[in-house]
């Protein structure tokens, strides 16, 4: 009551934003550490089952996966909407399979090749008949590890 | 600066994914030479332990319907063998370096066999099944001997308790005995 207050507004003084690009790179260097690289766009939807065992995987870069789902809502018209595999960015057939893994495995460093892992990333929906089948193709390619992808359930 | 790290925030956002692949690790049987008819081999029918799950996902173990949550204990009960049963695998009394002497049942086999129908979520429920059932075992024999739980274990202590409880089971080729539509 006292004060006086002297003529104009008392201003706010304007956020110092000189540290913004600190926390920015805060932020990016976080996402850095805990993403990793997208392997592919998916073209089928896969939601993976659920198993209180699973282990995490341990080398990703000897890992390639084969995806066994129903394809998504906007290429269900072009594709229909029974069960596909997808191998890298495409749709593939069983019998392209085996070719597939010997090319990934071609591509490897020699030293590397005995210890490519396959992971089946199929939809918890999935018929095992398209299972089987991919386990017999892989038999063939020789890729005998083979991990079936699987959320984390906890423990009842 | 800011424009320059939002612009590396976002490529990094819109590239990567979030989240660790975590899956049950199989081992697939190597493959067959062609033109060679392999002679089946003879495993006596007390080592063999039959999982066999049908186009509606039910259970049949050893002859009988169960339901999944018996399928673990069950399995222990089979690998174990404790009371000696003639119903149940032979056990070997094995020397096994770090463990010493030890009962093991090292000729079981579990025999999982599925229908082209069933799902891939009672499969992989089954397989998680007889992992853990493995894991436990394990466990329980890993705490007897050195106190601690299997994969707290150094190397060499896993590889014995592997020797002792090696996971055996086999992925028959799919049969159509279910009466699925087809």
């Amino acid at each position: 009551m006292a004060q006086i207050r002297k003529k104009g507004e008392r201003e706010t003084p304007a956020l110092s934003t000189s540290s913004l690009p600190d926390i920015i790179f805060m932020f990016l260097f976080f996402f850095m550490a805990v993403t990793t690289m997208k392997e592919v766009t998916f073209k089928v939807r896969v939601t993976p089952p659920q198993a209180s065992e699973a282990e995490k995987l341990d080398n990703k870069s000897l890992t390639r996966y084969i995806y066994v789902g129903k394809p998504m809502e906007d290429l269900k018209r072009i594709f229909g909407s029974e069960t596909r595999i997808q191998l890298g960015d495409a749709f593939a057939d069983v019998s392209e399979l085996q070719q597939f893994i010997i090319n990934e495995r071609s591509a490897m460093k020699e030293e590397d090749q005995p210890l490519m892992t396959v992971s089946i990333k199929a939809d918890k929906d999935t018929k095992m008949g398209i299972i089987n089948d991919i386990k017999k193709e892989l038999r063939n390619a020789s890729a005998l590890k083979i991990i079936y992808a699987a959320g984390k359930r906890q423990p009842e | 600066m800011a424009d320059i790290a939002f612009l590396l925030l976002i490529f990094f956002l819109v590239t990567t994914s979030m989240g660790s692949t975590t899956g049950l690790t199989r081992r697939l049987p190597p493959p067959l030479p062609p033109n060679v008819v392999i002679p089946p081999v003879d495993i006596k029918k007390r080592n063999l332990f039959v999982v066999k799950i049908n186009s509606m996902n039910q259970l049949l173990v050893q002859g009988n319907e169960i339901s999944i949550k018996e399928l673990r204990a069950k399995t222990k009960e089979f690998i174990r063998n404790d009371a000696n049963d003639l119903g149940l695998p032979a056990k070997f009394t094995v020397n096994i370096p770090l463990l010493g002497e030890i009962e093991i049942t090292k000729d079981h086999v579990i025999s999982l066999q599925n229908d082209i129908d069933t799902q891939y979520q009672a499969y992989i429920d089954v397989q998680n099944e007889l992992v853990g059932a493995y894991t436990e075992l394990r466990n329980e024999l890993s705490k007897e001997k050195f106190g601690k739980l299997y994969n707290e274990l150094v190397e060499a202590q896993q590889k014995a308790i592997q020797a002792a409880y090696p996971q055996k089971i086999s992925e028959a080729e799919p049969k159509n005995y279910g009466g699925g539509k087809k």
